[in-house]
């Protein structure tokens, strides 16, 4: 069952809903979830020793200096013009990614909208995108841009463009990784939304059009309110997975040139990884994760409302 | 706006759609068959001979071109990613789908609270867990192990597996069980013969969705494993920043590291969309 048929027919399995639950279930539901509990509290683990790495002054350079500092890190984070940087660079990224690409597949969505052949067939191909790797396409654009022989690089010349230096400039460089991000999970939004308007109920159109309501009424008033629900959870999902991304930019540039496209995980992988600082690294994580965690949880209510609302609508 | 038929506008829209999402796909797989001499031919050529070269120095190993040749084992980081993905969903499945059934079927204390706990996990960033993990593996050995990575990679794709598979439980009316139940069989034969072969498409969805995840990982390997045992997202990337390495070669293992998951798509295209839309709209 799709999400287009769970709008369609909400009420879902809730008919033997309560049957079995008058019998208390006892010990089992815990002993089926026991295993998938046991492999991820592995990993809860780490995450409480990442948070203590956070409070520590832990750099692999200077074994001996290791020592819990609080939250000193945090506080050198406040009055770090790095970090400041990688807070706005991450903004920029995931208000950018996440804007074009609802509206591109907002586009495309209405663009399909109507099945026939053409649209069944850009509707299989247009799939294809989402299943390459973020860190593949990456290099994909890479090879594209690059300067002695990319396609990109030389149509751009052609039209007027000769010196456009694509992800090795500092002015385009963002314009590039948010290219190959919107290449990568516009079909991701397409796709939902797609899905959401082939189960909207078809009446309200049919209704509009009888009665000769112009057309950016229906859109605006009619379309955009139904289809809110979908296009809420594609919102919360894209900026979920791009205040994080990683893929994309470390392969292409490893957050360069300088530091244009520092955003939190490569800040945080070079302050590991080359500078050997955990502690500082740690710390970058956890507000990172502070932020995710903040968005989920709003994506996990709005989540639960909205299947609350769909379940309970029959 | 139903009475709008296939305008010349509409169209005209579609092709720059397809032409977009369409083109650097396209334009890869051109590249794999040409020779350094082509591909640095200016303007960028359209038509051209052909030739294997590239894919037959990717499967013998020996990279490069005129400056001399080098040794690149891309044929293990694909049979790596094979290895990863698979037993990553196989286990996946073992786990997450009793807990899923769990979920669906059973309200009990806490329930909500330990779904959304392993979901959560897919949301959280993966590197402030990876530094911690790096450390351990060191320590107790699983460092460069598949086991290790393939316990890590449940981090993406066991609540994935969780997730649908539990959407398509609860849509699957309970009375069937019940009925077999009433039979007199028990609850581990109802499950077995009952729930799993009706969310079958679900589980078919999430698997198949899973392996994507799993083959499309990168971050993962590229910190907790070295080039023995990491897949092509990372071996194709130590591929490009490495010198001497021919264009055209570049290109064939971005194709060959694209092929499976793309196959698997444009085969499975109805699973798959389900899965997504399912995925993101019940979580």
């Amino acid at each position: 069952m799709s999400a287009a048929d769970l709008a369609a027919h909400p009420a879902g399995g809730s008919a033997g809903e309560g049957v079995s639950r008058k019998r208390g279930p006892g010990l089992l539901p815990y002993l089926l979830a026991l295993p998938s509990l046991l492999v991820c509290a592995g990993i809860l683990v780490p995450f409480v020793t990442a948070v203590f790495y956070s409070l520590e002054r832990y750099n692999l350079a200077f074994p001996q200096a290791r020592k819990f500092i609080w939250f000193g890190n945090y506080i050198k984070l406040l009055n770090n013009a790095d970090f400041w940087n990688t807070v706005r660079v991450s903004m920029t990224y995931t208000v950018l990614t996440v804007g074009v690409e609802l509206l591109l597949g907002l586009g495309i969505a209405l663009l399909l909208w109507r099945r026939s052949w053409v649209t069944n067939l850009l509707n299989v191909l247009l799939i294809l995108p989402l299943m390459v790797a973020p860190a593949i396409a990456s290099l994909m654009w890479k090879l594209m841009t690059n300067s002695d022989f990319g396609v990109l690089s030389y149509l751009v010349s052609v039209i007027g463009f000769p010196n456009f230096r694509w992800a090795t400039a500092p002015g385009s460089a963002m314009f590039t990784v948010v290219l190959v991000d919107v290449w990568v999970y516009t079909p991701f939004i397409a796709i939902l939304l797609l899905a959401g308007l082939r189960g909207l109920p078809s009446q309200p159109f049919e209704a509009a059009e009888l009665d000769g309501v112009p057309q950016t009424f229906v859109f605006f008033r009619i379309l955009l309110p139904m289809l809110a629900p979908y296009i809420l959870t594609a919102t919360l999902f894209r900026m979920l997975d791009s205040i994080q991304q990683f893929d994309i930019i470390y392969a292409m540039t490893q957050g360069g040139p300088g530091n244009t496209l520092m955003v939190f995980q490569i800040q945080a992988y070079l302050q590991a990884f080359t500078f050997t600082n955990i502690g500082r690294s740690s710390a970058i994580l956890m507000v990172l994760w502070a932020i995710t965690y903040a968005l989920s949880k709003y994506f996990m209510s709005t989540w639960t409302r909205l299947r609350e609302r769909a379940h309970g609508l029959a | 706006m139903k009475g709008i038929s296939i305008s010349p506008l509409r169209g005209a829209l579609m092709l720059i759609v397809a032409l977009f999402f369409l083109f650097p796909l396209f334009w890869i797989v051109l590249m794999s068959f040409e020779t350094n001499t082509d591909i640095l031919r200016s303007p960028p050529q359209l038509f051209f001979s052909p030739t294997l070269h590239n894919y037959a120095a990717l499967i013998s190993g020996k990279l490069g071109g005129g400056g001399g040749t080098m040794t690149v084992n891309y044929m293990q980081n694909l049979l790596n990613s094979v290895i990863l993905s698979v037993c990553s969903v196989v286990v996946s499945l073992i786990l997450a789908v009793p807990a899923a059934y769990a979920f669906a079927r059973f309200k009990f204390r806490g329930g909500e609270d330990i779904a959304f706990t392993l979901l959560s996990f897919r949301f959280a960033p993966p590197l402030l867990v990876l530094l911690p993990l790096l450390n351990y593996f060191q320590v107790i050995g699983l460092y460069n192990t598949y086991f290790g990575l393939i316990w890590v990679y449940q981090l993406i794709t066991l609540p994935l597996v969780l997730w649908i598979v539990r959407g398509y439980f609860e849509d699957v009316s309970e009375d069937i069980e019940l009925a077999y139940r009433l039979d007199g069989h028990s609850w581990l034969s109802t499950f077995f013969k009952i729930a799993i072969p009706l969310a079958r498409p679900g589980i078919a969805a999430a698997a198949l969705l899973a392996f994507i995840y799993a083959w499309n990982n990168f971050i993962f390997a590229l910190i907790l494993g070295s080039s023995a045992i990491q897949p092509v997202t990372v071996g194709a990337l130590a591929f490009i920043t490495s010198s001497g390495i021919e264009y055209g070669q570049i290109a064939a293992a971005l194709v060959l590291s694209v092929i499976p998951t793309l196959v698997l798509a444009i085969f499975t295209q109805r699973y798959l969309v389900e899965g997504l839309s399912l995925g993101a709209i019940k979580g």
